[in-house]
């Protein structure tokens, strides 16, 4: 990055480490941090609105829907994470690729699996093979965010669900009473007082998801929990910057920024929790009337 | 809002359509110098990198390398991620089952058991290894107590911690961090694994791992792939 760093081996001290931590590599480590924020900033949203669907789902009148909305978050909560990572995305990518194959190349008559091989024509490959590389790491993004939205929709959806009907019934029947429609009382009445009680569930599942980040690494998405590890292992004069086992400073550092992350979360969700209790029938909202009164 | 995603993903990436000459993607693990490494400016580096870019120019292929996770090469190659493998994989009967071997690359290699003190005994102590790796297999039948890791690199930490006693693993790998540990690890025991390391390809691509065995073949023949062996294994190197 600077032009005295040209032959680290002739620095020393300050210079040195000035040099090492400003290396092509560790600008990677840092990137792999924004990597990481956005992957949670397009997640959450996602899986936020999956879940709300998959509750909408297990609540509906409709007993085949409601079937639907029930399986998906029994099936995907039961499975244990690092199964649906490694074999969710292989199967969501050859399932892609598959309907390509048909699609592009319906003249093609070798089978496309076999014992070993899944094969499908070049034409049908995604992203095809002559893609740069920043292409291959999107896909595999955008699969990273699918299937963490799938995974933590369906924790979402139990917590909405479970918020939803913690809602007191009476409120409802007040609503109804008053000639709201069943859509209206589920638009105005229901969901403006869920979220209360779903928050300090839904909180639990954001902090969860931030430190799942490092299963990025599973598909193929380098996160700052590989860097760490890759920078700090030691290395030996293969590399420009030969040092010992520097792992725990890594880690420390890792440390360091997931419990100012989750502090920060936690200031912001505390402050959610007590702006949804304002006029809520819960203790909360019953302690909040009568210290203003 | 999955299927809007995919949708979008598929309209996208369809729109890139595959051009005339197809790339063959190289994938290696980065993390095995100084067979493929990640080197200081964030790039893939190493003697695989250089060789595999040789072939490609030799042969008149289009290649890119891609990084992957040593666990999870053979299922990638398989389901088509990447067409060649190239990271330090040793040729043996086992593998030559599943998948396509060129002919070797570097030597048959000698491994290395590495360990705090000389008196260990291999036969018997907990020997690290790197999991799905032909040295992991021989502690397995060795009758010492296997320990495996992901990573090449956390081999040698669990020996520096007193995790395990020894590490078993290439010597080109474990060379250079035995020489630069002050005395610290020693070598305790040598043994031969394997046929050498050849790249791999899926079981029925026998013609692109022609290309790359001939061009292989080509290098050996005009001594070129010795002035990349030194080039990278020093005065270590061991040559065709």
């Amino acid at each position: 990055m600077f032009a005295h760093c040209a032959d680290p081996s002739a620095l020393g001290g300050l210079n040195w480490l000035l040099c090492y931590l400003t290396s092509g590599k560790h600008l990677l480590f840092y990137y792999s941090f924004g990597t990481v924020l956005v992957l949670l900033a397009v997640t959450a949203p996602v899986a936020l609105g999956m879940g709300f669907l998959g509750a909408m789902a297990a609540r509906a009148h409709n007993r085949a829907l409601s079937l639907v909305g029930k399986a998906y978050m029994l099936m995907v909560r039961g499975i244990p994470d690092i199964i649906f990572f490694m074999f969710f995305v292989i199967a969501l990518d050859q399932g892609l690729e598959t309907v390509a194959h048909h699609l592009r190349c319906p003249d093609w008559t070798e089978p496309i699996r076999t014992a070993l091989e899944f094969k499908v024509c070049p034409e049908a490959k995604i992203p095809p093979n002559s893609a740069p590389q920043y292409v291959h790491q999107i896909y595999g993004f955008a699969l990273a965010v699918v299937t963490f939205a799938i995974v933590f929709g369906a924790f979402a959806a139990n917590v909405l669900y479970g918020a939803m009907n913690a809602v007191p019934r009476a409120q409802l029947e007040t609503a109804e009473a008053y000639g709201l429609s069943p859509r209206q009382v589920f638009r105005r009445i229901l969901v403006p007082q869920m979220w209360v009680y779903a928050l300090p569930g839904l909180s639990n599942l954001w902090l969860i998801l931030i430190k799942a980040t490092p299963l990025l690494f599973l598909l193929g998405v380098n996160d700052i929990v590989y860097w760490a590890q890759e920078l700090g292992g030691s290395k030996t004069d293969s590399y420009a910057y030969p040092h010992g086992d520097w792992r725990l400073w890594y880690f420390l550092f890792l440390l360091a920024f997931y419990l100012a992350f989750t502090r920060v979360s936690e200031v912001v969700l505390g402050r959610l929790t007590a702006r949804l209790s304002r006029g809520q029938a819960t203790m909360a909202g019953e302690a909040m009337r009568k210290a203003g009164a | 809002m999955k299927k809007l995603m995919i949708a979008t993903a598929l309209v996208a990436l369809s729109a890139m359509t595959a051009s005339a000459q197809d790339t063959v993607r190289i994938a290696t693990e980065g993390l095995y110098p100084p067979y493929n490494l990640v080197n200081d400016a964030g790039k893939l580096d190493g003697y695989e990198i250089d060789l595999g870019n040789e072939i490609c120019k030799r042969a008149g292929l289009t290649c890119e390398f891609v990084q992957n996770d040593w666990d999870s090469m053979m299922p990638n190659l398989n389901s088509g991620n990447f067409d060649v493998i190239m990271a330090g994989m040793s040729i043996t009967e086992e593998r030559k089952a599943d998948r396509t071997f060129t002919q070797n690359y570097y030597p048959p290699a000698i491994s290395y058991y590495v360990a705090k003190s000389a008196d260990v005994d291999v036969k018997t102590a907990v020997v690290a290894a790197q999991t799905a790796t032909i040295q992991a297999s021989h502690v397995a039948e060795s009758g010492a107590e296997l320990l495996e890791f992901k990573t090449p690199d956390e081999t040698v930490a669990a020996v520096r911690n007193d995790e395990a006693d020894a590490v078993l693993a290439d010597s080109e790998f474990l060379d250079p961090i035995v020489a630069q540990s002050n005395g610290e690890l020693v070598i305790v025991d040598k043994v031969q694994l394997g046929e050498g390391v050849g790249a791999a390809f899926r079981k029925s691509d026998t013609e692109l791992a022609a290309k790359f065995d001939k061009a292989i073949g080509e290098m050996k023949a005009d001594g070129s792939i010795n002035e990349l062996i030194k080039k990278w294994f020093k005065e270590k190197a061991v040559t065709f």
